[in-house]
């Protein structure tokens, strides 16, 4: 389960920066850009809290 | 809001308050990379870099300068926090109780706490102008100070009462929130970045070169503001958290440190979050200027939101609450320091409202270059003092920590070190113009001058060994 969270986040910050470089290089629209982003930051929300924090949390200042 | 639960809260966040941390609790390396990544990506940075904009910084001046007081303050947290941090291992507060005595301490908790108000009204204001957006609020400008609208501030507090109500709650959610937030936070900052400059027509490294220098740090302040130069953007990047490093604040954090080589490792926090972030959000203000160059509003969150969507409004949202929530907390600690008999979910309840009536006022944020300067500023002398007592003690003949070892609450020398330094400081400021984010390089040095001065006449080392 763990590694499916995981796999969902790092997929969920792809969704946020890829779209930016795509369209910089011209091969997506601001709007599809911007949905792309919007997906990506719910999926960051769903996904990550599962796992960041928990393997290192005796490590946490 | 069991008084259960603030107790296990606060009993958590007081360990080792008075004693050294032991061995078996030092912590790694990538605790300390994380942690600083993640602290200095925060809500001000959506402000701090549209400013520099504002101010008028050319290109080169901006990068070479942040360069430049970036390292300065990896330095200072390396080189001077650090070693102290590991061969003592002690909080702030309670290493400077040693030295200035609790009454001194009580001084500096309510400055201290005052001014973790003020910083988190200025982040509930930046949340604010996202969250505002879909009921068309209209945004403050670069000239206000007063509300605009009974709609900001009914916002406004509407804001600083859910903030107030989740600090109550506890620290460790939100500050393990803040953890979890951190990397995506600062991938929207880098695509902030790469969005603005092809919405500015980069295309090439060459359009890069000129539109930086021409249309994004054309090195023109806006109407209004002061023309900044590459001595304001290194002594700023250098002494924004000077509180933290020469002020000494993260003694209590470094103090957990294996070696005393991890202040260094604050260069993940402030080559992320005071370049990469501050670069990034300069080119989302200067996209928007693009639109309308005569335009005074300044609005973080609507700024974000045009240029990245939704994913860049919650950004904003998420970095100001996640700034102002544990920053209301750690006021409500130093407050509860001076009143230790009132419940501190009364005590946080109070600095809310405190909070949340500061962030009414948008000068909070426009003003916030100069508040932050001036923050570090009143607690950098109760830094050097620590830094004094700490390497001058023996060499220059004087009790090192003399409260403790004279079993006094008042260190007249400590308390001295503190209100001459700022009463310096003020006369450069008003006889000779000295701007305030300059001030603090002569304070320092002024503060350790004072300090030594003081404590040879008040705590003579042979004095105090024939007493």
């Amino acid at each position: 389960m763990k590694i499916l969270m995981k796999i969902g986040s790092f997929l969920s910050l792809a969704l946020t920066i890829v779209p930016s470089i795509l369209f910089f290089v011209g091969d997506l629209e601001l709007s599809q850009m911007k949905w792309y982003m919007g997906i990506g930051m719910v999926l960051w929300f769903v996904t990550a809290p599962f796992w960041i924090n928990k393997p290192s949390k005796s490590e946490q200042l | 809001m069991s008084n259960s639960f603030f107790k296990k809260v606060v009993g958590e966040t007081n360990e080792y308050e008075r004693t050294p941390i032991p061995n078996e609790s030092l912590k790694g390396g990538n605790s300390f990379l994380g942690m600083y990544a993640g602290e200095h990506t925060a809500g001000t940075e959506f402000v701090i870099g549209p400013l520099f904009v504002a101010h008028g910084v050319s290109a080169g001046d901006l990068i070479f300068g942040l360069l430049i007081g970036n390292l300065l303050a990896v330095l200072s947290w390396g080189l001077i926090t650090g070693p102290i941090a590991a061969s003592k291992r002690l909080t702030l507060y309670y290493q400077l109780e040693r030295i200035a005595g609790k009454n001194v301490v009580r001084w500096y908790n309510l400055v201290n706490s005052l001014m973790f108000c003020f910083l988190a009204g200025s982040m509930i204001a930046v949340s604010a102008t996202a969250v505002g957006i879909p009921f068309d609020l209209e945004m403050p400008t670069l000239s206000d100070w007063l509300p605009r609208t009974p709609g900001w501030i009914l916002t406004v507090l509407l804001m600083g009462g859910v903030i107030t109500l989740v600090a109550i709650q506890g620290y460790s959610q939100v500050s393990k929130f803040a953890n979890v937030m951190s990397p995506w936070m600062i991938l929207v900052f880098f695509a902030a970045a790469i969005v603005g400059l092809a919405q500015l027509g980069v295309g090439s490294f060459e359009s890069l070169l000129s539109i930086a220098q021409e249309v994004i740090w054309n090195g023109v302040p806006l109407a209004g503001m002061s023309k900044f130069t590459i001595w304001h953007i290194i002594f700023f990047a250098w002494f924004c958290n000077m509180a933290m490093h020469i002020g000494m604040s993260d003694l209590t954090i470094l103090r957990y440190a294996k070696s005393w080589t991890y202040g260094f490792h604050s260069f993940a926090g402030v080559f992320l979050g005071h370049f990469v972030a501050w670069i990034a959000s300069g080119i989302l203000y200067s996209v928007f200027l693009q639109a309308d160059s005569a335009s005074q509003e300044f609005a973080p969150g609507a700024i974000a939101y045009e240029t990245l969507g939704i994913a860049g409004a919650i950004c904003v949202v998420i970095a100001g609450w996640t700034t102002a929530n544990p920053t209301i907390y750690r006021a409500g600690l130093a407050l509860q320091a001076i009143f230790p008999k009132v419940s501190t979910w009364k005590i946080t309840a109070i600095v809310g409202g405190i909070t949340s009536l500061a962030a009414c006022f948008p000068a909070l944020v426009m003003k916030l270059l100069d508040f932050v300067a001036l923050y570090g500023l009143l607690l950098m002398p109760m830094g050097a003092v620590i830094f004094a007592d700490f390497y001058f003690s023996k060499k220059m003949g004087f009790q090192s920590e003399a409260a403790l070892n004279s079993k006094s609450d008042f260190s007249i020398p400590a308390l001295l070190s503190w209100v001459l330094t700022l009463v310096f400081c003020l006369g450069l400021n008003l006889f000779y113009g000295v701007e305030i984010f300059f001030l603090g390089l002569p304070g320092w040095f002024v503060a350790i001058a004072i300090f030594i001065v003081l404590s040879k006449i008040k705590y003579p080392l042979a004095k105090s060994l024939s007493q």
